[in-house]
């Protein structure tokens, strides 16, 4: 399964990649997308909510499972993904490029405690 | 432990199913995209191993008076050797033991086919049952042990036709015959096999039994013939679609039939008596099955989800889904007397109170959208 090496990970199937201006961009990784099955529904916070670590930030449904999306670090909501929410079939078909939403981290220090590929691999190895 | 395979597990394995573990069975939940899988049974012809249910076999002089007396819907309307009946089986306190079909191939010879996780349990109330009314049928299950059957549905408006040509001695004896009978052709090209007009999606079809070893034989050439495999995953969204109540969820040993949408399966009005029957006299229908339809953005609905009448009365959703064919979230549920088909009533889905229609069952059938 891909695991871009260009991205940061959570053990909770987040990637996020940090933008030129620092600004945080949070999806959910292809083995997330593959292990929820065909996702129908997308909830995304609004922009402006602030979140701490690990907060329940949207939900993904599949036709089996809901599942929540965590904040990956603490911050701001700045953007979010509106034509994903519109076409949530759109994670099943490109899971890094389907976005949901962009912080505005409060430490940005906190993203290089994230995990690399690597790590992220090893937790997804069975 | 280790989880119980089909004679098709390594069918499903050879084409990149994602399995499961469903019941103690490993079980293929989908082949790639369960949506498209869907619309296959929908649009063409899909199939599905369901050869973790369990055929059993009654055999014997006073087996339609065993079944008189064990199940709920009456036997006594089988009287063309083919036909077969939906029916549950109740315990005493007229909960559901399981819900099944049964065909009628002889007077001494009824074949049933039981839910999976469940085949145990009836064939052990069946034994007793067996034993107290002194009825001396033979009851032997053909899933595990000697001389099995395995079981493939074949659902979808070109199914049959498909199934004709993988099995062309088969098509003489089934082309005309109606929905819910079957016929039992012997010498086919994978061995003895029944082929019945039933199924569990709301689409025409044939549920086929072979020899288990034939069964991996029967797959490979329904596949080069053009019918798409189907996981678990479709199969809920197919019934649910067609408003068709699964055992373990929409109903089970604690829950009332008449609660459950099963009314008409029941025959409470001749003086007929069969296990169950004075429990359910005695208690009457206490709550509605209705169809629900999400009309407002906000989730999808599911099975456990409170549902809030207008006059502030709950229920409950039993089964709940994403709809493929109707692109909306849907359900059953179990709700009080007082709903109506029309109504808007109120789902707790997170933190949010969302509205949904009640609606008519079934959803879609035969490919067409009824309920909107």
């Amino acid at each position: 399964m891909n695991i871009p090496t260009d991205l940061k990970y959570t053990e909770s199937h987040e990637w996020v990649r940090r933008e030129a201006d620092g600004s945080l961009t949070v999806g959910i990784t292809e083995y997330a997308q593959d292990a929820l099955g065909d996702i129908v529904f997308v909830e995304l916070p609004q922009v402006g909510k602030e979140f701490t670590a690990g907060m329940d930030a949207a939900v993904v449904e599949s036709v089996k499972a809901a599942s929540d999306i965590y904040a990956p670090v603490a911050g701001t909501v700045t953007a979010v993904n509106q034509p994903v929410a519109d076409a949530p079939d759109s994670i099943n078909q490109d899971a890094y490029g389907a976005w949901l939403f962009k912080l505005a981290p409060s430490d940005a220090a906190a993203y290089d405690k994230l995990l690399d590929a690597d790590a992220y691999g090893k937790t997804t190895d069975h | 432990m280790t989880l119980k395979a089909t004679p098709l597990n390594s069918a499903h394995r050879a084409l990149g199913a994602k399995m499961v573990d469903f019941g103690g069975w490993d079980m293929p939940v989908n082949y790639g995209s369960q949506i498209e899988e869907h619309n296959a049974v929908r649009g063409d012809a899909g199939m599905f191993d369901v050869s973790h249910m369990c055929v059993v076999e009654v055999r014997g002089a006073n087996t339609r008076s065993f079944l008189r007396h064990l199940l709920a819907n009456n036997v006594d309307k089988l009287q063309v050797p083919g036909k077969a009946l939906y029916s549950c089986m109740l315990n005493p306190e007229g909960g559901v033991i399981d819900d099944l079909i049964v065909y009628f191939l002889a007077e001494d010879w009824f074949r049933i086919v039981v839910n999976a996780g469940t085949a145990d349990k009836d064939v052990a109330w069946m034994n007793a049952q067996n034993a107290a009314t002194g009825s001396g049928v033979t009851i032997t299950q053909r899933r595990d042990g000697n001389d099995p059957i395995a079981l493939i549905a074949v659902q979808g408006p070109n199914a049959r036709a498909k199934v004709w040509q993988v099995l062309p001695t088969t098509q003489a004896a089934t082309e005309s015959i109606k929905p819910f009978n079957a016929a039992i052709v012997p010498d086919t090209a994978f061995g003895e096999a029944m082929v019945a007009r039933t199924g569990y999606t709301g689409e025409d079809g044939f549920e086929i039994g072979v020899p288990a070893t034939q069964a991996e034989a029967l797959w490979n050439a329904l596949l080069a013939a053009g019918v798409k495999p189907a996981g678990l995953g479709a199969r809920d969204t197919l019934r649910l679609e067609a408003g068709m109540n699964l055992y373990g969820q929409d109903m089970d040993d604690g829950v009332n039939p008449l609660d459950a949408g099963l009314a008409w399966t029941i025959d409470l009005v001749s003086e007929r008596d069969f296990i169950g029957k004075a429990a359910l006299q005695a208690k009457g229908q206490q709550a509605q099955f209705v169809g629900l339809i999400l009309r407002e953005k906000g989730g999808i609905l599911r099975a456990h989800q409170k549902v809030v009448a207008a006059s502030g009365l709950e229920g409950e959703i039993t089964s709940g889904t994403f709809s493929p064919s109707m692109q909306q979230a849907i359900a059953l549920a179990r709700v009080p007397m007082d709903v109506a088909v029309g109504d808007t009533v109120h789902v707790i889905i997170r933190d949010k109170q969302l509205a949904a229609s009640v609606v008519k069952l079934p959803f879609v059938r035969n490919g067409k959208v009824l309920a909107a």
